[in-house]
């Protein structure tokens, strides 16, 4: 309490020598408050950083089901762990200060005004400095991650730059439509399912695109998200790893039922995928000679796919009410 | 018992005759042969819908594929739009431009002391300020009880209590109301009172524009919710297209009322930023300002700038629905991905704008209740408007999944992660303010303490989403949902509630019940982290936002989150109870300056006369100067005295033989 | 005003409104289409279902809207698609169709999944997949349910028939066509269904409207054990 009022007579200097005596004796209190913030930090710090990576790193969502998954997964144990020593140093730091300083504690000191109490050119530069090279270490961090993981299972629009390498790939188109998702698999005739079932150990190019409003692909245990546009192709790569079941549900509010829009897949082992897609190609055939030829978008015919709000002048029941046909000219029969 | 109470330094009050003051001064006009209330703006907007919504029939009845379209969404519209000009009318807002272009001399203004002020059109800033108050708290408790239906909803994955339809009519509803409250509920009641005080100002620069943006705040509020009566609209607060072009006419509520709110948003904030800069007193120099005025500053640049974009997006929806133009629909030349873009080119700046007035809040309680100067005051400053300047170039951060152009992902993702350094700076602003300090722990102090505990955790979850990859498992999920929640609920909030018990002795003249505050504050800071905190484990699991339904073992965590989302709604209560009981049921009058603050809005006495000053101020330096001896005055206030600093607390002021005062 | 006024006053207020709030809620937000029961004969009994789509409901508050309806076990027309059905129960169900239909947006519906042997009876006959692009009535709707994997395509009328219905409920010597298809209901549980037909006319790509309410055209189908 005596450092810091001014016990002594001198009006003009003793506000300076109090605050310099202040400092004198508290350089060592100062130098003791910072040292034991930042030990304190340290020590939770690194318990916190420690207990996550060992106990909750290997199961952090989504999963390993795939490339993307545990790139993604891995990512996130990254982030979370510089977002650990930031959140204990902050909450530490607090603490600290409503434990040590509060007015009903007894023998706080007063608070010392002046100009070393408004700036501290080292504290300032140092927070700014730090904090930028934070940002930026993440920036790199998240990029470089972007460009090695083909993208990271996110949507990369119809002119993807991020692709990746392996030389075989299998193609499955995704349809958003309200309200569910159907897959079309083009090297396989290009017939359409409900059901989503792909191969173990190889790389995926999904295509969505949708019929009608905004919907979003999202296939939680793959880690793909993509948003199915009208009229647009949006592509996302993923790699499967290992074989399991995985759920896919809508993640972009598109009416009504958008709650209900989802539906489960699986990756099986190469051969059975095999199995299953030429089977059903033949259970389907004369199905799939009835739709539209494969294509990255379709655009259903105005009259009938647009319900009729817009006026066009084109006959209700002529053939040319096929998606993807070109309004006015005859589809021939199948 | 407060400090003021001990203190010598009482600032003595001559007798308040008001000054000769020349020009508008900010208050209403005479009223001519009819008055005009709440009442007469109700009766003229009821007739104006009916007008209108005839005039659209009457548009449309000559073009059958308008009126036979399964939504003729004209007629509502038009009776909209009419009915909001009829209640702007009805109040008396418009009447000045009115009587101008006519040629009429404007009537003479009187200060009108009866408690019916609050209910008639008034230029006079605090009047606005306390209208603010309570139409944000209608909005606040309207979007609360809807948050309260949609808790309910989601208490189980199977059975429901509500159909899809209307459930997603009202999470659109209560995403709207709050995001509509939200972008005004700190420069609306608290920028336009305590502005032009803290700055040494009578007035603000354009007193009707002021109060012509709070009835277009209150006309925007009654257009949102009529969509519950028309049935709804499923877009939710984001309105993406082309869902929005195919919902019924409820979209229009959602499209009329952001474009009517927009109006509010933008005259306020041209308003408040030309007082700011025009309108400070002499002495005030930049680095003098308040740093709640900094944040205002900021957050008026955003709400000019970015909100006109909204009203064109707006624009183009209504007419995509009401005349088939096809701006957002891919199938006839249009682009879905228009909206997306223009949507977020204003909503990204639109949450700065949500932010920057809380950390403004948070930095101006906190040297009051620790007894020190505000630590790198030009650091918060530059902060705020760096954050504001970057605000502008973050907005694709929203779209990062939705196959935009792959190698902008990198450059929004830098973009991104840049703003969170000036973001920051509230937090060395606050810790270096609370080294060494002295913590009174009243209530305003621990809602501040409650923000910075809140808008770490919201900052750095934003972070995770910035980044590309990690935001391909992240987004459209209850963890974007968790984080928004952080920032704007934990920390804008938060900090209204903390400048509502700081200011309202002072805008009222009477105390709140302490007891109550703090029950209050306990029970929403416990509640809403246990409320909103399991939603980062629920949209990690894989649950996306606005679903009825959801996988069966995500029912445990719902559950909990429902829970305390109940208790969280109960405490608001609380507050309620405490503010009407303690405002107008039984209230205790509030000393001039309950907090011992060095702020020049506490220098005047209670209630403020309707010129602010009786002189205006001289500004000698900033209101920070606590714990120094020899500090500057803050300012002269002519016959009221001098406002000094020194040595502010009892204790130490007993060993200080220098006389306090000057 | 002294203080039992005030207090009077605010009490007043507060009635007002919490009791507009309390109607807005009661009359604007809760209401739903009713639940339909239908209840097995004996355990494990096939349950029989009458089900029909109509072009036009006639009345309510959109009158034109297409709709289905479901006539209860008393025999009873009843406008709700909200159906309590028991677990692991086989469901025949006998549907008449008076909506006129068209070429399917995607033919993927035009084949019938999900139900018991894999086809549907359309006015007797048996099929598996329906063209709809053939120059023929096309397909007015389609009863699925997702999660299910169940649907089936609803053929259309010819529109310019002259005895086509005209509001709801429809008698079968309008013009109809009549499908039939069994399935067997899962364990308990909340299960939606809708038609995958764009028939909300007037409003953008036909999902609006009827499509996009909840008692025309997609309901729940209540599983109770």
């Amino acid at each position: 309490m005596s450092e810091t009022s001014g016990t002594t007579d001198d009006q003009g200097t003793e506000p300076a020598s109090s605050a310099s005596d202040a400092s004198a004796p508290a350089a060592g209190g100062q130098t003791r408050h910072m040292w034991r913030i930042v030990t304190i930090w340290l020590v939770l710090a690194i318990i916190a950083d420690v207990l996550f990576y060992t106990l909750v790193g290997p199961h952090v969502p989504p999963g390993t089901m795939t490339s993307s998954a545990s790139d993604n997964q891995f990512d996130f144990n990254i982030l979370l762990m510089v977002a650990l020593p930031v959140l204990v140093a902050v909450w530490v730091y607090l603490a600290y200060c409503i434990i040590t300083w509060r007015a009903s504690r007894a023998g706080v000191p007063e608070p010392v005004g002046g100009p070393a109490a408004r700036t501290n050119l080292g504290v300032q530069v140092g927070w700014i400095v730090t904090t930028t090279v934070l940002v930026l270490g993440l920036f790199i961090f998240g990029t470089v991650r972007l460009i090695t993981g083909a993208g990271s299972g996110g949507g990369e629009g119809p002119n993807p730059i991020w692709t990746p390498t392996s030389a075989h790939i299998l193609p499955v188109q995704v349809i958003g439509q309200q309200w569910k998702f159907t897959y079309r698999y083009p090297t396989f005739g290009g017939f359409e399912t409900s059901q989503l079932v792909l191969p173990v150990d190889t790389t995926i190019e999904f295509h969505v695109t949708s019929l009608d409003v905004i919907h979003s692909f999202w296939a939680y245990q793959l880690s793909v998200k993509a948003d199915a546009n009208p009229g647009q192709d949006n592509v996302a790569f993923t790699t499967t790893r290992q074989t399991g079941n995985f759920t896919v549900r809508c993640s972009e509010l598109c009416g009504i039922w958008h709650g209900a829009m989802f539906n489960y897949g699986r990756v099986e082992s190469k051969s059975s995928f095999e199995d299953w897609a030429t089977s059903t190609q033949q259970l389907t055939a004369k199905n799939t000679a009835l739709l539209p030829p494969y294509a990255l978008t379709y655009t259903p015919d105005a009259n009938n796919a647009d319900g009729g709000y817009y006026p066009d002048n084109v006959d209700p029941y002529s053939n040319a009410e096929v998606y993807g046909a070109t309004p006015g000219k005859p589809t021939p029969p199948a | 018992m407060t400090l003021a109470a001990e203190r010598e330094t009482e600032v003595v009050y001559p007798d308040p005759t008001p000054p000769v003051l020349g020009g508008f001064q900010g208050l209403p006009s005479r009223p001519g042969w009819f008055s005009q209330h709440l009442g007469t703006a109700v009766a003229l907007a009821a007739g104006g819908y009916l007008l209108g919504h005839w005039i659209g029939n009457w548009m449309t009845s000559g073009y059958p594929n308008v009126a036979l379209a399964g939504v003729n969404a004209v007629p509502v519209t038009a009776g909209l739009i009419a009915g909001v000009i009829g209640w702007l009318l009805g109040i008396g807002a418009l009447n000045y431009p009115l009587a101008k272009i006519v040629g009429m001399e404007p009537r003479p203004e009187y200060e009108s002391t009866s408690w019916t002020k609050y209910l008639r059109y008034s230029a006079d800033h605090k009047v606005v300020g306390l209208q603010y108050v309570v139409g944000v708290l209608g909005f606040l408790f309207t979007g609360g009880l809807l948050a309260m239906a949609i808790r309910t909803e989601l208490l189980s994955p199977t059975s429901h209590i509500f159909g899809p339809g209307t459930y997603i009519s009202i999470v659109s509803e209560h995403g709207t109301v709050m995001m509509m409250m939200a972008t005004s509920v700190i420069v609306g009641p608290l920028g336009n009172w305590l502005v032009p005080l803290m700055i040494g100002a009578r007035r603000t620069a354009f007193p009707r524009v002021e109060a012509f943006s709070f009835w277009c705040f209150t006309a925007g509020y009654l257009v949102i919710l009529s969509a519950l009566f028309y049935g709804g609209f499923p877009t939710g607060w984001t309105g993406y297209a082309p869902l929005q072009t195919q919902a019924g006419v409820g979209m229009m509520s959602y499209l009329v009322g952001f474009a009517v709110i927009g109006m509010g948003m933008m005259t306020a904030g041209l308003n408040l930023a030309v007082t700011i800069i025009n309108y400070r007193a002499p002495g005030m120099t930049w680095s003098r300002i308040p740093i709640f005025v900094w944040s205002i500053l900021a957050t008026c640049a955003l709400l000019t700038l970015a909100t006109p974009t909204l009203i064109a997006a707006g624009l183009f929806g209504i007419l995509d629905h009401t005349a088939q133009t096809a701006f957002y629909v891919t199938e006839h030349g249009g682009s879905s991905f228009l909206w997306q873009n223009l949507f977020w080119f204003f909503g990204h700046p639109e949450v700065y704008i949500m932010a920057l007035p809380g950390f403004g809040i948070v930095a101006e309680l906190l040297p009051v209740f620790t007894r020190k100067p505000l630590f790198a005051y030009k650091v918060a400053a530059a902060g705020m408007v760096g954050v504001a300047l970057l605000s502008f170039f973050v907005w694709q951060h929203h779209l990062f999944q939705s196959g935009i152009n792959p190698d902008m992902r990198p450059l929004f993702m830098l973009t991104t992660e840049l703003i969170s350094i000036p973001t920051g700076f509230i937090f060395l602003v606050g810790m270096g303010t609370l080294y060494k300090a002295k913590i009174r722990f009243e209530v305003p102090m621990l809602f501040c303490l409650a923000v910075f505990f809140n808008f770490l955790i919201g900052g750095v979850t934003g972070v995770f989403l910035s980044d590309v990859p990690v935001n391909v498992t992240v987004h459209g999920s209850f963890f974007v949902l968790a984080h928004f929640h952080y920032t704007i609920m934990g920390g804008l909030i938060f900090a209204f509630f903390g400048g509502l018990y700081y200011w309202l002795p002072k805008m009222t003249g009477k105390t709140l019940n302490k007891k109550l505050g703090k029950i209050h504050f306990w029970l929403m800071f416990i509640f809403f982290n246990l409320t909103f905190f399991p939603m980062f484990l629920i949209g990690l699991l894989g649950q996306p936002r606005r679903v009825f339904e959801y996988a069966h073992n995500l029912q445990g965590l719902n559950d909990f989150a429902s829970i305390s989302s109940f208790v969280l709604g109960a405490s608001f209560l609380v507050f309620v109870a405490n503010f009407v009981w303690s405002i107008f049921i039984k209230p205790t009058p509030s000393p001039a300056n309950p907090w011992d603050s060095l702020g020049l809005e506490w220098q005047t006495p209670t209630p403020v006369p309707y010129y602010n000053f009786e002189r205006i101020p001289v500004v000698l330096s900033d209101p920070y100067h606590y714990g120094e001896y020899d500090a500057p005055a803050v300012a002269d206030l002519g016959e009221g005295g001098l406002v000094t600093a020194g040595a502010s607390s009892p204790a130490s002021e007993a060993e200080d033989p220098r006389p306090p005062a000057q | 005003m002294s203080f039992g006024g005030r207090l009077t006053a605010v009490l007043g207020l507060l009635v007002v409104v919490i009791g507009f709030a309390v109607w807005g809620v009661i009359s604007f937000l809760l209401p739903q289409p009713s639940t339909v029961v239908f209840t097995a004969s004996s355990p494990g009994a096939p349950i029989d279902m009458t089900v029909q789509t109509v072009p036009a409901i006639g009345f309510g508050f959109q009158p034109v809207w297409v709709s289905y309806l479901v006539q209860n076990q008393q025999g009873q027309w009843i406008h709700s698609t909200v159906w309590q059905l028991p677990a692991h129960t086989r469901i025949n169900v006998t549907l008449d169709q008076y909506d006129s239909g068209s070429p399917l947006r995607n033919q993927n519906w035009g084949r019938v999944q999900g139900t018991i042997g894999g086809h549907a009876l359309y006015n007797g006959k048996p099929f598996s997949y329906y063209d709809s692009n053939t120059g023929n009535n096309g397909v007015g709707h389609t009863f699925t349910v997702p999660a299910l994997n169940l649907s089936v395509p609803l053929i259309g009328v010819n529109g310019n028939a002259t005895n086509t219905c005209g509001a709801a409920p429809c008698t079968t010597n309008f013009a109809h066509n009549t499908m039939k298809f069994s399935f067997v209901t899962p364990g308990a549980g909340s299960y939606n269904w809708q038609c995958f037909v764009p028939c909300g006319g007037g409003y953008l790509y036909g999902n609006g409207g009827p499509m996009s309410t909840l008692g025309y055209m997609g309901g729940f189908l209540d599983v109770v054990a």
